[in-house]
């Protein structure tokens, strides 16, 4: 059995780090989107989960009692000692791409926070709830873009069905529980995401029927992400994540 | 990055402190509901609007410059169009 203060510094870890590698990959559009508004889009949605990510860290380094900060957390740890899913370490990859996953990754995430607005951690709870308010702005954006690509020209539709296929297989992780999970679950403090999935996987059906695509016949999951077995991609990330924290430790603007 | 055919779409917002929708730019969107959405990332993120009107620039009849003498000029010369003229007692304050 594991402690509860490790339970929930290991299940803060994996909230926090999947809203940091996300919220990185979607600052990667900076400057990059197919139109100017789309770049602040995209770039508003990646402050929204950095936000997050800061707020889940700071916290995590709280629980974990020796010190170190959101900073340390976010810059100082390597890959393997990072928790999030696979999906979100995937690189950014076209702009259907990034829609796709954002609908996957929001829409699971809003109902989940949602949930856990009602946490009986309070810190969590609170982090939860503003985190919700962001996501579902993040839902209703991808989704009317999944729409829009899925029905769109026979290239948008192709590209947007391809990204779906390709990440289908991510979403497994999204859902698995382990240890961490449970310990905290039986406390009321992390929500079994098993409650939110149905709902999730009703609303994502519309949208997909909408947007004409397939869900992929598929049930096979890709996994490891929240244990510390990343792709490769994932060092690519830090080389550039971390680089300014390494070289200049505790660097001030 | 290909050129945007998209068109192009003037926003309103109104503010917290209520009064009317105020034009506060244009940008270009493929449709009305994207454009809601692009309109509060542009010019409602840092929480300036309750309210956000999108409407197609195209639907937007303008003035021609070339008319503005024939259009505002005569109002010039007709001051008594301006409530200038009256003194208001010092107990209405300001008006």
């Amino acid at each position: 059995m594991l402690g509860s203060s490790s339970a929930l510094f290991g299940y803060l870890l994996r909230l926090g780090d999947n809203a940091l590698m996300l919220g990185h990959r979607l600052s990667e559009w900076c400057g990059h989107a197919p139109v100017l508004e789309e770049d602040l889009a995209l770039a508003n949605m990646g402050l929204d989960l950095i936000g997050q990510a800061r707020s889940f860290l700071s916290y995590a380094g709280e629980v974990e009692g020796r010190g170190r900060d959101e900073d340390a957390l976010a810059y100082l740890r390597e890959a393997a000692g990072y928790r999030n899913i696979l999906l979100v370490e995937l690189p950014r990859g076209d702009f259907a791409f990034t829609m796709v996953r954002q609908l996957l990754y929001a829409g699971l995430t809003q109902r989940l926070f949602e949930a856990l607005a009602t946490s009986r951690d309070s810190t969590l709870a609170g982090i939860a709830a503003k985190g919700a308010r962001e996501l579902a702005y993040h839902v209703r954006h991808a989704a009317e873009w999944t729409i829009r690509l899925g029905d769109g020209t026979e290239e948008s539709h192709r590209r947007t069905q391809l990204a779906l296929d390709e990440l289908w297989p991510y979403t497994g992780e999204m859902l698995e529980i382990d240890e961490v999970e449970r310990t905290l679950i039986e406390q009321h403090i992390a929500v079994d995401p098993a409650h939110v999935r149905p709902g999730w996987e009703q609303a994502l059906s519309e949208v997909i029927r909408q947007a004409t695509l397939q869900l992929p016949n598929q049930n096979w999951m890709q996994s490891g992400g929240r244990i510390g077995r990343h792709t490769e991609h994932l060092g690519h990330i830090l080389s550039e994540l971390q680089y300014l924290q390494r070289t200049y430790p505790g660097a001030k603007w | 990055m290909t050129e945007t055919s998209w068109p192009l779409w003037e926003v309103f917002i109104r503010t917290r402190n209520g009064g009317s929708h105020r034009h506060v730019g244009s940008l270009h969107a493929v449709d009305a509901t994207m454009a809601l959405h692009h309109a509060r990332d542009a010019y409602a993120r840092r929480g300036e609007g309750v309210s956000i009107w999108v409407v197609p620039s195209a639907a937007i009849t303008a003035s021609d410059p070339g008319d503005r003498d024939l259009l505002f000029e005569p109002a010039a010369s007709k001051i008594y169009r301006h409530p200038t003229f009256y003194e208001v007692p010092d107990d209405v304050g300001h008006m």
